[in-house]
This record gives C-alpha cells, structure tokens and sequence, in this order.
C-alpha cells in the first residue's frame, strides 16, 4: 500500500506566545516550532501498517521554519521519501489553501491512501482532510484510531462516547484523519536522524496559487482568567467543613 | 549436569599417576573430571551482546555471584550481572527484556567482580542496539531523549529559561557571554539546578556561598545543555554525541581557568568521556575540572570561619555512585560537612566504595515508573529507610539528582517529618547566615 502522510508545525507551547501587533496572529518573530502531535500518530499508523503489509510512505509538508528537520526524523522512523511544498508560504497558511496546494501536488502522486493527523493544536479546525479529500474526490473518515489493510479497502476505527466503537469499511484511495494510532510515536535515534540528513535529499514541489478563502481571525485575544483556585488548607475537619461549605453555597446539597 | 535431560556420570581424564625423573606421582590428589557440559544452550543472545563493542566483558562471567549481593537493585528486586548472564545463556533477548533498563550503572558490580565483567559497558552498548533497532523503549525516557534533543534539558523547558533560578540568588550571577573577560570559575550549573524547583534552591545557595568567599565566576546561561552523560549511559549515543560537540564548542569560545560543576554526572562527562571525544573528533578539551565540594574543600581555610551558625543535627552522607566508585572522591564532601558547626555524621552500613545507588544514574532518573514497575521498592525509597535506621535525621547529598529522588522517598516510605534532605551546600548556605 502506498501512503501518503501529511504533516506540519505548530507553535511550541514551551516559549511563552505573544500575539502580532495586528492583533490577527501570533508574532511569528519568536515562535519555535514543533511537528504536530496528531500528525506524529498519522506517520506511526502509516508505519505500523506498512511494517504488516509493505509499501511505501511519502512524507509531505507545506514548507515551513524548521520543517526539513522534522521531514528528515519521518525518514528515519521508516518513510520512504519526504516531499517538502514549496512557494509563497510566508505566516498562517488557512486550512483551505492549505487543502487547495496539497491537492495539487497529490494529484500528480500515486496513493492509495493519505493520512492526515485529525486537526492541529493551532486552530482546531481539523479541515484539512475532508477538504483535501473533497478536492480529490476521494472518500474521508474522521477521528480514526485504528486502521487495517484488508484487500482493496481498508477498514477504520472510530472510537465514540461511553466507550462505543464503530468500525468502517472504507475504498481506497482514501484519505483518514487520525486521531491516534494503535501504539505511541516510535523514537527516532539522533544518530539515524543525523545519517539520514546526509544519505538523503528531500524532493522539492512548487506550490500551486494559494486560494484565500477559509477561516479569517478577526482578533486574536489572550484567555481571561475568570476566577482562581481556592486551596483549602487546615486539618481534615476544617477542609471537609469548607467543601460542604462551598457546595452548600452553589446550590450543590440539598437541605 | 544433565544433558538434554538425561544425568551424566562424570568423566575421569586424569591419569592414574606418571613418573617423573623416576619419581612416582600419584594422581588421586588432583583428580580432575572431564569439564562437564554447562553451555548446552543456544547461545545466540549471550554471543549477539558479547559482539558489541562494549559489550565483549559478559562472556568473561563464570557466575561466581560475588556481583548480586552488592547490587542495588538486586536489594529491592531480582538483578545483578550474574543472573543476567544467566538470562542470556537460556536464551533470554536482552534488547528485549526489562533487565536492560533496571541497570544504574552505578558500578558496585565492577567493584568486585574478579573477572571484571563490565556492566557500565555492556549495558549503554546493549540499549543502543535496542533503540537503534526500534525495539521497546520506556515511554518516559523515549520524552526525556526528545527533550533533551530539543530543548537541551530532560525536563523540557524552555532553554531561554535556564538561567532564570539566578534572579532570586540575591547576588549577581555573571553570564559569560556578556563578562567578556575571563573569569577563574566556570560554573557548569546542569539542567536539574537550573530547573527543579529544589535544585533550584541548591544553585541559589551555591552563587551566595561563592559571592562570600570572593571567587571570579560566571556560568553560560542560555548557552548551557545538559551534559550528555547519563543520555549516553541510557544507550541514546547519537543524543550523547550532539550534545558533546556543542557543549566542547561553546566552552571554547570563553576563557577561564576551572570548571566547577555542580553534578557528578558532569564530573564524570568532563573528567572522563568528553576528553575522549574531543581528541577523536579534533577540538580542544584541557580543562581543569572539579566537583563542588572539591573546589570548596580547597578552601576550607577561608570557608571554616563564615560558617559561624550552628546547624545542631545528625546527618548521614550519601556517596553519590559518580563522584564515589566511578571518581574515587569520598573525602571532599565529608571535609565540608565536618566544618559545619553543630553537624554530626553518622555513617550508614552501605557507604563509600559500598555506597548504595540513588537509582538515578545511567538513566535511571528518567525512568522510575518503568523501574518501579520491576521493583518492591525505589532504590532512593530504600536508601532513605537506611539513614532513618542509621539515625540520621538529615541526609546530606551532594548529586542534583537526589535531593528530588530522596524527598519523594522520604515522603512516600511515611518518614516525613523524621528525615530531612539537603544538598551540601543548602547546608553551607544556611551555617553561613549568622543572626
Ligand atoms: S562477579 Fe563477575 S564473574 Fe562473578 S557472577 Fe558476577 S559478573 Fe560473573
Ligand atoms: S552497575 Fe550497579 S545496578 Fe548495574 S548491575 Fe552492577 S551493581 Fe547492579
């Protein structure tokens, strides 16, 4: 099976974040950059299916600050080739342009399937793949967490509330956002990583025109802090009282 | 020793008796049997570690067992390079099995093997081979190596952060990079006392102590990494490289006379592994390296007279395995406590060359949920019941890594309120704030 895995950056939570003067983004300036978690679970699904089945995975990514390194650490976890889209890709690229340059370059790349990780910490928007797959006319589920080769479909797993499973039958080509894989992300030893950056090369696409529509900020703002924590100090007595206390006063207890 | 199940009598091979220069000797005094099958095993696992390099010494075992009663982990579990071997004789896959990640390298076993059979080789050489062929990884050290990878500290933090502890020091703490003199001390903080709330209080005492005895010194800040040392023990040698190569760059770019670390790991890293490193990859690496206690056991003459405040309280020493066995320095940090007015040292059953394991070397400090899992007791859980059983009520340390490990210990053995931990220089700080 021949899989094609999408990956991308987000900001790294670790650097405090500050928003843009415009007030639209975050200030870019000082941003470092980290792959996307749900994207991480897609290459180890794409991994674990190919180690069952065989294959290939491709890699691709619309180019971004520090992106080569991350393309280079899917090559030594196990993926074939790594494909960076390259263009006018300045600031946030929308989901919807981001869909239009990736269906562009996939079009013209055998696949049998395209895993997506299912959204992105940044905007929680989760368009890319029912976008990507509406432009390539290709059937998509959402929020998998559990894919199997059988034939020339794949069946999926979907997992609901209360512990329900549901499970689809689903033709290929396809396009799945995953929301996890069956195991967590494999290690990529720095040494691999280091030799793959020298015995390899990632192959370069240039971007279609950006379509501009799709999600607009309008103001970006920081949380408010609504209220604080109240920590109940004293012996066992005391703090027991005080949660009665403050559940009485909430409307929690009756009498 | 049976073979394939049926019992073997023994083979008698020695002659009955032979004349030499026509004396009679008789053989019955040394009769020796034919050397009995023990190795009727597939060996492949014992022969795939013994191919590694580092990992050539586990043939040299023939299981005498001096090497399991002295190990620690072995105190709380079943462990020690005995039944190891033994594993890998009966077909046991090492790079699969638990044992590859319970060994904290702490070298109590090299100690008293007589055929040196080196766990502190075996053992990072064998994790390599795990990690580079994808085989199972501890899930809380797999993080540990990507963040360090990425942010240069196990404990993922921002690297813009790391001098941060220094603003609440109370005296300035020079940053080399904007000294632009040379200094006489290089302080080398390490990513537990720039990071850990506790180490954080060590590092604080640490810039006081050496503000009040008059030494030149500054420390990197930003421009600090964690060592690499421990990565390199938990069998992550491409990380361990890396962060080798810009640690020997950046220090080149600045001029001093000694480098004062703070941790034993880093002792070891500088003092032993980064010269080795340096020379097979053509940087400079000639530096004077000292432990903490060392540069201050240096000047006892100087320090005794501000430790004016009493500290009245029995404490008990814990040899940290990389300052101790691995570095032979056992007298520095008793010197220092000894100069502490009111401070009483009491030893424990398991000290100096038999010092017993915080459980944190080698990796073990990032992996004590997997180890806990394998094990009755933490290793720091059972050293802290040892000092309260020795009577101590303060236990003394001079490793980042232990004050952290043994305050959980103290905390989750029911000894709270009876053990105290601080690191040496927590102590040195205090006897030096007179009223
Ligand atoms: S002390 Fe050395 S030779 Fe003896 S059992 Fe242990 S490892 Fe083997
Ligand atoms: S190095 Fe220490 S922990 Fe490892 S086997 Fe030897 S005695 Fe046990």
């Amino acid at each position: 099976m021949n899989i094609i895995v999408i990956v991308k950056h987000v900001p790294d939570l670790v650097e405090e974040l500050e928003i843009a003067e415009d007030g639209k983004d975050l200030n870019r300036d000082f941003l470092k950059f980290v792959v996307n978690e749900f994207d991480d679970q897609a290459l180890e699904q794409a991994l674990l299916l190919k180690e069952k089945g065989g294959g290939t995975i491709t890699a691709v990514a619309l180019d971004a600050p520090e992106i080569d390194q991350t393309l280079f650490t899917c090559l030594a976890k196990g993926a074939d080739k790594a494909v960076k889209i390259v263009g006018d890709l300045e600031g946030r690229v929308t989901s919807h342009a981001a869909a239009h340059m990736l269906a562009d370059a996939l079009k013209a790349m055998s696949h049998d399937l395209i895993l997506t990780g299912v959204q992105s910490a940044e905007d929680l928007d989760g368009q890319v793949g029912p976008l990507l797959a509406t432009y390539l006319g290709e059937p998509h589920v959402s929020v998998v967490t559990g894919v199997e080769a059988r034939g020339q479909m794949v069946v999926v797993r979907q997992e609901y509330a209360g512990g329900v499973t549901g499970e689809f039958e689903v033709d290929l080509p396809a396009v799945l956002g995953i929301q996890a894989a069956p195991q967590p992300p494999r290690y990529a030893p720095i040494s691999r990583v280091r030799a793959t950056m020298k015995e390899k090369k990632l192959v370069e696409i240039q971007a279609a025109a950006a379509d501009g529509a799709g999600l607009n900020v309008r103001q970006m703002v920081r949380p408010q802090v609504a209220s604080h924590a109240e920590m109940i100090e004293g012996n066992t007595d005391t703090v027991v009282e005080r949660i009665v206390g403050i559940m009485a006063e909430r409307g929690l207890m009756n009498g | 020793m049976p073979v394939k199940g049926v019992k073997q009598a023994p083979i008698v091979v020695e002659k009955d008796s032979v004349t030499v220069r026509g004396i009679e000797l008789k053989g019955q005094w040394n009769r020796m049997f034919e050397p009995r099958v023990i190795d009727d095993y597939d060996l492949t696992h014992l022969d795939r570690v013994a191919a590694l390099s580092g990992g050539e010494s586990i043939e040299f075992c023939y299981q005498c067992g001096k090497c399991v009663p002295v190990c620690p982990v072995d105190v709380v579990g079943n462990y020690g390079p005995r039944k190891i071997v033994r594993k890998l004789q009966l077909g046991v896959d090492l790079t699969e099995d638990a044992d590859l990640w319970l060994c904290t390298t702490c070298m109590n076993c090299l100690r008293v093997c007589p055929k040196e059979v080196d766990m502190i080789k075996i053992m990072p050489a064998v994790r390599e081979q795990a990690i580079l062929d994808g085989k199972f990884v501890p899930p809380e050290l797999q993080k540990t190596f990507e963040n360090i990878a990425r942010y240069g500290n196990p404990q993922g933090e921002s690297p813009r952060k790391r001098a941060d502890w220094a603003k609440e020091a109370g005296v300035p703490v020079p940053i080399m990079a904007s000294v632009k003199r040379p200094v006489d001390v290089l302080l080398y903080v390490g990513s537990y006392p720039s990071y850990h709330p506790r180490g954080k209080d060590a590092a604080r005492a640490m810039a006081r102590v050496l503000t009040a005895l008059g030494v030149d010194f500054a420390i990197l800040g930003h421009e600090e990494k964690e060592d690499g040392d421990s990565v390199r023990l938990a069998g992550e040698k491409g990380l361990y490289e890396t962060l080798a190569d810009s640690t020997i760059k950046t220090l080149a770019k600045y001029r001093f006379n000694r480098i004062v670390v703070f941790g034993p790991h880093e002792y070891n890293a500088f003092k032993n592994v980064y010269p080795k490193f340096a020379a097979e990859n053509g940087l400079a690496w000639d530096y004077a390296i000292l432990h903490y206690t060392q540069f201050l056991a240096e000047r006892l003459d100087q320090l005794t007279p501000l430790l004016k405040k009493p500290i009245e309280i029995t404490t008990t020493f814990h040899d940290p395995c990389y300052l101790g066995r691995h570095n032979g320095e056992y007298d520095a940090p008793r010197r220092l406590l000894a100069a502490i007015p009111g401070v009483t040292l009491v030893e424990m059953g398991r000290s100096r060359e038999n010092g017993y394991c915080c459980g944190g070397g080698g990796g073990g400090m990032w992996l004590d949920s997997f180890a806990g899992g394998h094990q009755k007791m933490r290793l720091s859980e059972r050293r802290v019941q040892e000092a309260v059983e020795y009577g101590a009520s303060l236990l003394s340390v001079c490793c980042p890594y232990e004050v952290s490990r043994f305050e959980d210990g103290v905390k989750s053995t029911g000894n709270d309120g009876k053990l105290i931990v601080r690191d040496i220089i927590e102590m040195i700080d205090e006897a030096m704030r007179a009223e």
